[in-house]
């Protein structure tokens, strides 16, 4: 199950989530979206703690955090 | 089993937002629906776009929208308020639209004490227009119109809203939040939550101001235009609540 789902076609690589991730596991990498903007992914998701703080500071709601359940 | 931790809140449309990349109004417009979800408010909502960046704002919400002429979305929200007394109204406005154009339609509606939520993003700046000097621009900021730094002896002083406002007797509700950190995010939404409530206890006109960047004006990355806002803006723009009269079932307990 994927913790972090990218809504790829709304990501403007800000950059905002990189900076507010507390793990360091997001980039902005070199892949455009049909805007032409290169687009936000997580390079370790299992190191994901999914505190959503990625998604509190993304301006264009693009990421949606799951967390597992106990 | 998993949980969804955070998930697009169900007010705002499918719809790419046209901001530059790491501009604050999606942040914003993120935290109204949030805000306005967690009060269990879906269908009885209408909201008034300004003239400005936002003024697609219609696109964005999937709420009832009007689109008001420059600076008049107070004197709006007041006819729409008036005419639909259960719904809850906000009003989304920038620097350029309430603190210069619409300044008289502000302090009126907010001395009335007219019943709705006045949303003001202030970046000290024109956005849409190309960086023009605004009314909010600081001392010595570099705008297309005052090229040398912003002179008070030559250009006047900023006009502080909230500072403003809060002498009057009718507002409620007066805070400036911004919303440059996770932190923050959450106060800026707590604070529009309390707007909100205080319109549907009928308390009277609710502002919250928030400090926003714009990055394409300001010359900055998204990343700086957030510290130029933690580290410069704020210092002349001091956050914090202006005025508060309290909610209803909260007086008791002072």
């Amino acid at each position: 199950m994927k913790k972090l789902i990218f809504d790829e076609k709304f990501c403007k690589g800000c950059g905002l989530c990189v900076a507010a991730c507390p793990k360091k596991i997001l980039t902005v990498g070199k892949r455009l979206n049909a805007m032409g903007y290169a687009v936000a992914e997580c390079i370790d998701e299992s190191a994901c703690i999914g505190c959503a703080f990625c998604a509190t500071m993304c301006p264009d709601c693009v990421i949606e955090v799951h967390k597992e359940g106990r | 089993m998993d949980q969804v931790v955070f998930r697009k809140p169900k007010l705002l449309n499918d719809t790419p937002m046209h901001y530059c990349p790491g501009c604050t109004h999606g942040i914003v417009h993120r935290l109204i629906a949030e805000a306005l979800e967690e009060l269990g408010e879906y269908d009885n909502v209408i909201g008034i776009a300004p003239v400005g960046c936002a003024v697609f704002a219609y696109n964005y919400f999937r709420c009832d929208m009007y689109e008001a002429a420059h600076g008049r979305a107070p004197s709006v929200a007041t006819g729409v308020k008036r005419a639909c007394e259960d719904s809850t109204v906000f009003v989304y406005q920038g620097d350029g639209d309430l603190a210069s154009i619409g300044m008289a339609e502000i302090v009126h509606a907010a001395t009335r004490g007219e019943n709705f939520t006045v949303i003001f993003i202030n970046n000290g700046i024109y956005g849409m227009t190309g960086g023009q000097m605004a009314p909010t621009t600081l001392p010595g900021q570099k705008t297309t119109t005052s090229q040398q730094g912003r002179d008070p002896k030559e250009h006047g002083n900023p006009i502080k809203v909230c500072e403003l406002l809060s002498t009057l007797t009718g507002p409620a509700y007066i805070a400036r939040t911004t919303v440059t950190d996770v932190k923050s995010v959450r106060a800026t939404r707590e604070a529009i939550k309390r707007g909100f409530t205080m319109q549907k206890q009928k308390r009277g006109f609710s502002l919250i101001e928030i400090l926003s960047t714009c990055p394409t004006n300001f010359h900055l990355s998204p990343l700086d235009s957030m510290k130029y806002i933690d580290e410069v803006a704020v210092k002349a723009y001091p956050l914090g609540v202006y005025k508060d009269i309290g909610l209803i079932g909260e007086e008791k307990k002072q």
